[in-house]
């Protein structure tokens, strides 16, 4: 199986192209990454209401779940994962503009903070070439419970649990940096686009988390 | 309860949905890890969690 092998002993032209599959995964996040801090600016100059972000994360998500698989082999991926990133950014676009109301030097804290997260550990998996597919069940297991506890705080509204969720999705969306990352490199993921979506969500996911954390323990109170 | 809550709880019901049948095969399928295969994930998360930490006591 080749995600079991090494790379020393896989054939060169293997390797050749998992670096092309890493080094376009690269390129496509970082631009679909610009692209979306550019719609969340659109949604913040255009004063976007809650709901209205709502409905572009939910018709993201449900592009992301539809629409990319069946796009992601073909050339017309590349403009369906724009629009989900896009979407995506524009949905968190009011959650950025009120916690800049409220103190702008959070939300570079949390950009930064998600930067050097995502840096320190894609670093890691890169220089280290550990195999991760082992956590495979695990990562899947804690994102039900995830999505199962921020469900039920929907209704319950209990704070503690909300940061709860919010330390919990650090921690699980850093398990899926590593998952990707070591995918990428021992040639389990070789589709970039699936690899940018992949990547792209677990970088999000980090930043709202640790704008929320940083939102409800690093005000004056 | 206001829409924006119903529509909240909608996507979540949705992504159950939708992950249960990738968690069952994730369970099956997954290489199982030894104790340093998970030191090798426990150590970096350690370093996350203390960095998040810092960057509470920085905004504070």
């Amino acid at each position: 199986m080749l995600g079991n092998q090494s790379v020393a002993s896989r054939p060169i032209e293997s390797v050749l192209s998992t670096n092309k599959v890493i080094r376009s995964t690269y390129q496509l996040l970082s631009m679909t990454l610009i692209f979306s801090a550019v719609m969340a600016y659109v949604s913040m100059s255009m004063q976007a209401s809650q709901g209205m972000g709502l409905v572009a994360t939910i018709v993201g998500i449900v592009m992301l779940w539809f629409v990319l698989p069946r796009t992601a082999n073909s050339a017309s991926g590349i403009p369906v994962i724009f629009a989900i990133t896009g979407l995506l950014g524009f949905g968190i676009g009011p959650m950025v503009a009120y916690y800049l109301a409220i103190n702008p030097s959070i939300v570079m804290t949390a950009l930064g903070g998600t930067g050097v997260i995502f840096l320190g550990l894609s670093g890691y998996a890169l220089t280290t070439r550990k195999d991760f597919s082992f956590m495979g069940g695990f990562l899947m297991v804690g994102m039900l419970v995830v999505v199962g506890a921020s469900l039920l705080n929907i209704f319950m509204g209990i704070p503690a649990l909300s940061l709860a969720v919010s330390a919990a999705v650090i921690m699980l969306m850093s398990g899926f940096i590593l998952y990707q990352t070591s995918s990428l490199i021992n040639g389990g993921e070789t589709n970039y686009i699936m690899a940018t979506a992949s990547l792209f969500l677990s970088i999000l996911n980090i930043f709202t988390s640790l704008l929320h954390i940083l939102g409800a323990l690093g005000g004056d109170d | 309860m206001d829409w924006i809550q119903i529509g909240s709880a909608a996507l979540m019901i949705g992504m159950l949905v939708l992950i249960f049948p990738r968690v069952r095969h994730a369970m099956k399928n997954s290489p199982k890890g030894t104790t340093q295969d998970w030191m090798g994930f426990v150590i970096p998360l350690i370093a996350v969690i203390g960095f998040v930490v810092l960057l509470v006591v920085s905004v504070r």
